[in-house]
């Protein structure tokens, strides 16, 4: 009962060239059952290239992957039967209508009428759609497409479901909507793989996490342990004015930990920012604005790379 | 974990891998075909109203024209409209059979790129490529069958074996459809290919294929356009069986290998591109 949860996936040195392009750089990474596991990086960092050579629909250039214990060059269809995926771009079939999107991508996995007619009146709950079940797919919104795309890709029960940044381009209202029913998928124990740029996104779903830059991992731990890792406790935000902010940086710098200065603020990095704030104040610096967070993934980001997640 | 282990789990209780890698092509086909399903009212109108117009308007309107100044007032042996009939069937086999690959082969891979979703599944590129086909083929079978009644409610056959002319017609726009899919698949410009099939491809066919007079009446130079033209070798066919026409058995094998060999061809190249463009 307490042996460890089996590894699902498993890639060592895993690349891919888009000709002369490295766009994967040789990673390493393995993914239990039952983890929720993010790939987290800034557009271009190879996210959706890992997910289709895992999704077994992109062959790799070099090293290897065993997906359930199989090469995906080798076995790509039986692979495919245990995965549920939804991709980066939304790819529904716009002529036909909720029950019929569903109904046909059941019968591409094989499945009997009887059980898809089932499973479909489950699935719209889920996804709540069951007013737009009638619906044809061109006129739902884009929150609606994606929950489609989920309850889809849930049609035959997989073993692991991966998301290409499921909620990218949608409002903070179907987002939420949306993390929700991940969260739910998460606590029956269904395997997620996850790709996102909001680090929220990866906050709020992933028990694990990589951060991918340029093809490549950068770190490797859960949320909290990659914040414990590579930043601090708290973060004091300031601003001094466009103009000012890298003259008086030199002396906060002296005041905290760490600082970063950004084009129009500057991050000070400690584990009490109130304290961080009065000791400032009392050596006469008197910010235009300040305020106090705790550190999250961006800084992770910004601490690794130098950059920001989101251009 | 074992490998009998990870079969037994999950997803593969209720998903059988083995039925889909028989059946994949079917499903692929059969949801083309729900689809094409929802313009049945325009499918069907197009169906009849398109040879009606040509039979009427080139049937009989050239028909009478030609009769009147040929000397005994056929062509071929025959009259006008009977020497034109095998021929129109064979021209809408193959553009109807053109357009059923080439715009849901482009809507696949790039307007709404459901075929990349079909292969998220444990459809292979192949199946994908085989069920579009089939359909094409399927729906195609429904307009050569109409326009073959429209045909005979002319009165434009004149023998009991005249039915075959449907086969031969299905045969030669199954092969040409075959390999446009595969070259559909393998371009990577839509609108240009679109463009170009049209002027440079279909065109041609329409004109150089001995539709609308024997190909022999041409000069000898333009003559080869209709010997690589599937349209050429279906009309030929389709002449010899609705009324006659004289093929020698040198003549009809040719045709049947020509159109054979295309068939193969294309459905081996169409695979191979399908797989190659969803791997990419
Ligand atoms: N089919 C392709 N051909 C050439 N380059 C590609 C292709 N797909 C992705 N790339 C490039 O590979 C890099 C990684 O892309 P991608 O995996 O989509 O990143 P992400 O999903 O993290 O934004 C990008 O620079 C992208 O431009
Ligand atoms: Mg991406």
């Amino acid at each position: 009962m307490n042996s460890p949860a089996p590894i699902l996936i498993r890639a060592t040195g895993l690349t891919k060239k888009y000709e002369d392009f490295v766009a994967v750089n040789g990673i390493d990474f393995s993914v239990a059952k039952g983890d929720s596991f993010g790939f987290l990086g800034p557009n271009g960092a190879g996210k959706s290239t890992t997910m289709r050579i895992i999704a077994a629909t992109l062959n790799r250039s070099s090293g290897s992957i065993e997906i359930l214990g199989k090469d995906p060059e080798l076995h790509g269809p039986q692979i495919r039967a245990h995965l549920g995926v939804v991709p980066q771009q939304d790819n529904l079939d716009q002529a036909l209508t909720v029950t019929e999107n569903l109904y046909v991508y059941g019968r591409y996995f094989g499945l009997p009428k009887k059980f898809i007619r089932a499973k479909i009146e489950e699935l719209l709950e889920f996804a709540a759609l069951e007013e737009k079940r009638d619906v044809k797919v061109e006129a739902l919104s884009g929150g609606m497409k994606r929950r489609l795309t989920i309850a889809r890709a849930l049609i035959s029960e997989p073993e692991i479901l991966m998301l290409d940044e499921p909620t990218t381009g949608l409002d903070p209202q179907a987002r939420h909507i949306l993390w929700d029913r991940l969260f739910r998928l998460k606590e029956q124990g269904v395997t997620l793989l996850i790709t996102t740029h909001y680090m929220d996104e990866a906050e709020q779903l992933c028990d694990r996490l990589i951060v991918m830059d340029k093809g490549s991992i950068m770190a490797e731990d859960s949320p909290s342990g990659l914040i414990k890792t590579y930043s601090t406790k708290e973060v004091l935000e300031v601003r001094f004015g466009s103009d000012k902010n890298a003259l008086v940086a030199g002396e906060l710098e002296a005041l905290c930990e760490r600082i970063e200065v950004l084009p129009d603020r500057i991050l000070m990095y400690g584990e009490d920012g109130e304290h961080l704030l009065h000791t400032m104040k009392e050596s006469g610096l008197q910010p235009l604005t300040s305020l106090v967070r705790r550190s999250s993934l961006e800084d992770v980001f910004l601490r690794l790379t130098g950059r920001s997640l989101i251009e | 974990m074992t490998n009998k282990e990870l079969e037994r789990q999950g997803s593969l209780k209720i998903v059988d891998t083995a039925k889909i890698m028989k059946y994949g092509a079917l499903f692929v086909a059969s949801a083309r075909l729900r689809t094409l399903s929802k313009w049945m009212i325009s499918v069907i109108a197009a169906s009849f109203a398109n040879p009606l117009f040509y039979l009427l308007s080139i049937g009989v309107g050239i028909g009478s024209f030609v009769n009147a100044h040929s000397t005994n007032h056929t062509i071929d042996g025959v009259p006008y409209l009977t020497f034109l009939a095998p021929a129109l069937l064979a021209m809408v086999a193959i553009q109807d059979g053109l357009s059923e690959v080439t715009l849901p082969t482009l809507q696949g891979f790039l307007w709404e790129k459901n075929f990349f979703a079909m292969n998220a599944t444990p459809i292979t590129g192949k199946q994908i490529a085989l069920g579009t086909f089939l359909a094409a083929v399927t729906r195609t079978f429904f307009s050569v069958l109409v326009y073959f009644i429209v045909i005979v409610a002319f009165g434009a056959v004149d023998s009991g074996r005249s039915w075959i002319a449907i086969i031969t017609a299905m045969f030669a726009s199954s092969a040409f459809a075959a390999l446009m899919m595969g070259i559909t698949a393998w371009a990577k410009n839509s609108d240009l290919l679109l463009t170009f099939v049209g002027r440079f491809i279909v065109m041609p066919l329409f004109l150089f294929s001995g539709t609308f007079y024997p190909l022999s009446s041409m000069p000898i130079f333009l003559q080869w356009l209709g010997w690589i033209s599937p349209l050429w070798h279906s009309i030929e066919l389709g002449r010899y069986f609705t009324y006659g026409h004289h093929l020698s058995g040198t003549a009809l094998a040719l045709h049947f290998g020509y159109l054979l060999a295309m068939l193969v061809f294309g459905l081996l190249f169409s695979f191979n591109e399908f797989e190659k463009r969803l791997s990419k």
